[in-house]
């Protein structure tokens, strides 16, 4: 492969690339912060990945927006893009939005609930509960368990 | 924000127009990009913008929860019915054909348009529903704890 | 003109069950909302199941010999249109789903009207209702996209629903929260995978795939798609490295939606996995081969003793039937590894008899709970004397967990033993007979707690009423019905296994 067509190959996939550093932007964020606000952002992002994703596949050479004209008088030379994956990805968004708002309700609920969102802390107190537990487990059954 | 009276004179002006849009978009789905998720949500964008400028009461003595409540689901009860018409007339589900027999093409017309005031009504819930949802929990701690 | 569509012909009620089934609590849901009344609610939920299963039922009895049920949404027709499609395999599932949700929602009449604030009880007899419409067109539809929709209604209201364990104890929000995330992770995969396939093929209807993946072999597009759906799949699945939300999910939720979601949730996940590994990617697929041999088989394999060893040292009896459920998993995962119709049927009879197992124990411990306040073994200690009936079909079920002959248990476990042994892998079969003696060990901590151990002083504890009794005996003699009865379940699942294997030869 020479150099011209190895920078063709970059450029004419550069959704894909941007595709993929997004998504695992999206997901190391996702795993890497503790902050559970900062997960959500993170899941957001890896969801807009696959929102890039799907409209580069609905991309035709040359292709322009698929609308008909209100006469219905459609140009035969005329190339549509594919409208298909736009909707696909427009029910997507829809979830995502959904997930979003959930996901920060809970956050809501959870600050409320243990005054904390960051995950350090949260894990540090359920293990306080849960020590807590086993202490009255252990006075409760004795030595016997 | 009573001293912010460039917001507020703004905002009187742009609700309307943001409700007036809002329905073009939704109405107009049918022959130019549009359709009931984006206009739902230009809906709730005026009611939205009300509220963060004038407060949460006002918005919510024109728009009470318990309706945003009943808007949720009388939108997808709206869209499920529509398709359940379509059972009655002895057709597929959603098959829009059953509101114009003779002319398949008007049917779908009137389905779509239908349908997609269903959607209107449920996204216009769905995020205003949101935002009371998160706006009006009662911050137990000052704005410094964050 | 592709865009046909098929109108004039008139068309009977029995026509339309494919699309009943999912619009019928896809209905009741909003109408509960509408309504708004807390006495019409649970009324509307119980009938809408009931009537889904009656659907369920019907559709099970016309596609049990191998036919197939298409069903053209909007009346276009497939490729191009959503078709739901019911076959043998579907059936099967769709009776599972709304048979157990139509048992436990009487039994979750009472422990919801203890567990859960009176003012959310509109709300969440709707999002149950939304959990089972979403399960159920997950199991329904014949297109791919139709999948991640359906999936994420039932993931969503899954969220809410564990969510609502918070009154009980504060750990159900993280662990909704938790859930929330890998969920959203597994579906976002998932739906990666679809697009992948979209580009390979250039189709979203399942039949349609699998035809043009069959046509043009496979490339590194349709490899990446697969390992997408797996991967994405196997979260929801809660497969054993990735199972990390299952364990809180279910010991923090309310008693009933964990009964609920232990039983079909991650059933019709599987089913969903059976599906794209069978019906849509050949098991001559190169690819899939290698990932079954390599990399599922083994992790079931560890699941079974991993999980199992995990649940014997709980001190928590939902937290132990958690860990369990990762386990039994593995044997399902075993079951589809092996990929042979033994297996096959083992893995779906599996599915069929873990999910009434685990049904009768979730809901024996919620009652144990109701009454005691706790699941730890030492608030449980005792009752086996003050709840016989409670504690006798919590024994039951326990015993179908190990796999003890005459319980639905052993049932699926002599049919994975004899895929093991047709495979000619004889070590797998001694690994299967000895992580059930795992099973042993914590099923009988459980007895141990429940008529061994002295009741602490003071408790005052008496057997639940009929509502939440029925349900849990229901589901218990069941539990030895599947046990006897073997050739219903097996006949079933023979042929819901050959539909997977057969794949999508004829129609269109």
């Amino acid at each position: 492969m020479d150099s011209s067509t190895t920078w063709e190959f970059f450029v004419g996939h550069v959704s894909y690339w941007l595709f993929i550093v997004l998504m695992m932007t999206g997901l190391y964020i996702v795993v890497a912060k503790g902050n559970f606000v900062k997960k959500i952002v993170g899941l957001n992002i890896f969801q807009t990945s696959v929102f890039m994703l799907y409209i580069s596949i609905g991309k035709v050479d040359g292709g322009t927006a698929p609308i008909y004209p209100v006469d219905l008088n459609i140009d035969p030379d005329v190339v549509y893009s594919n409208p298909l994956p736009h909707v696909l990805i427009l029910t997507a968004i829809v979830v995502g939005i959904a997930t979003t708002a959930l996901g920060l309700a809970l956050i809501v609920r959870i600050r409320e609930e243990f005054g904390s969102i960051e995950e350090d802390d949260i894990v540090e107190i359920e293990q306080g509960i849960a020590r807590d537990e086993n202490e009255r487990y252990r006075n409760a059954t004795g030595n016997r368990a | 924000m009573r001293h912010h009276l460039i917001l507020r004179v703004i905002t009187k002006l742009l609700v309307g127009t943001i409700v007036l849009f809002a329905f073009y978009v939704q109405f107009h789905g049918d022959f130019s990009p549009g359709g009931g998720f984006q206009a739902g949500v230009i809906m709730a964008v005026a009611f939205i913008i009300y509220g963060i400028v004038f407060g949460l009461e006002k918005v919510q003595q024109v728009f009470p929860p318990w309706l945003v409540h009943k808007m949720l689901a009388l939108g997808v009860l709206i869209y499920a019915a529509t398709g359940i018409v379509s059972l009655f007339g002895g057709m597929h589900y959603l098959d829009y054909g059953v509101f114009s027999p003779h002319h398949p093409e008007h049917g779908q017309h009137w389905g779509i348009l239908i349908v997609e005031f269903g959607v209107g009504v449920t996204v216009t819930g769905v995020m205003v529903a949101v935002y009371y949802a998160f706006a009006s929990r009662p911050p137990r701690m000052s704005d410094e704890e964050w | 003109m592709a865009s046909e569509t098929t109108h004039h012909v008139a068309m009977t009620l029995a026509d339309h069950l494919p699309v009943l089934q999912v619009l019928v609590p896809f209905v009741a849901a909003p109408l509960v909302v509408l309504l708004g009344s807390r006495k019409l609610a649970w009324p509307l939920a119980f009938a809408a199941s009931a009537v889904a299963f009656v659907i369920s039922v019907l559709l099970l009895m016309r596609v049990i010999d191998g036919s197939v049920i298409s069903y053209h949404i909007g009346g276009w027709a497939p490729p191009l249109g959503i078709e739901y499609r019911i076959d043998a395999a579907n059936a099967f599932v769709l009776m599972l789903v709304t048979g157990i949700s139509t048992i436990v929602l009487p039994y979750a009449r009472e422990s919801i009207a203890q567990e859960v604030p009176q003012r959310h009880h509109t709300l969440f007899y709707a999002c149950y209702l939304l959990c089972v419409t979403g399960l159920l067109g997950v199991a329904a539809t014949g297109d791919a996209f139709n999948v991640f929709v359906f999936l994420e209604i039932s993931s969503l209201s899954t969220y809410v629903l564990i969510a609502q364990g918070s009154y009980r104890d504060r750990r159900a929000l993280t662990a909704a929260y938790d859930y929330l995330i890998m969920g959203t992770i597994g579906a976002t995969f998932f739906v990666i995978g679809l697009g992948l396939l979209y580009m390979a093929t250039g189709t979203l209807n399942m039949a349609d795939i699998a035809a043009r993946i069959a046509d043009q072999g496979s490339n590194r597009t349709i490899h990446a798609a697969f390992a997408f759906i797996v991967v994405g799949m196997g979260l929801k699945v809660a497969v054993y490295p990735v199972h990390a939300w299952l364990p809180n999910a279910y010991t923090y939720a309310p008693s009933a939606v964990t009964a609920f979601l232990a039983a079909t949730a991650t059933k019709v996940a599987v089913y969903v996995m059976l599906r794209f590994m069978f019906s849509i990617f050949k098991p001559s697929f190169d690819f899939e081969v290698e990932t079954l041999e390599l990399i599922i088989l083994p992790f079931a394999i560890i699941a079974m003793f991993a999980a199992s060893f995990i649940a014997v040292f709980q001190t928590d009896l939902k937290r132990m039937l958690a860990y369990s459920s990762v386990a039994q998993i593995g044997y399902i995962l075993l079951g589809i590894a092996f990929l042979s119709e033994t297996g096959l049927t083992a893995a779906i009879v599996h599915l069929f008899n873990h999910g009434i197992t685990k049904a009768v124990l979730f809901m024996g411990v919620g009652a144990l709970v109701y009454r005691s306040g706790g699941s730890f073994y030492d608030r449980v200690c005792g009752l086996g004397r003050s709840m016989p009936w409670t504690s006798a079909a919590m024994v039951i079920g326990g015993l179908s967990l190990i796999g003890v002959p005459g319980t639905a248990g052993f049932v699926s476990k002599w049919v994975l033993v004899q895929a093991a042994l047709e495979k000619g892998w004889w070590p797998v079969a001694i690994l299967i007979v000895l992580s059930s003696l795992l099973a042993v060990i914590y099923v009988w901590r459980m007895v141990e707690a429940l008529y061994l151990a002295p009741a602490p002083e003071g408790r005052q504890a008496t057997e639940i009423n009929a509502w939440m009794l029925g349900p849990i005996w229901i589901m218990a003699l069941a539990c030895i019905y599947f046990g006897l009865a073997t050739d219903v379940t097996l006949t079933s699942a023979q042929s819901a296994a050959q539909g997977l294997l057969g794949g999508f030869t004829e129609l269109h």
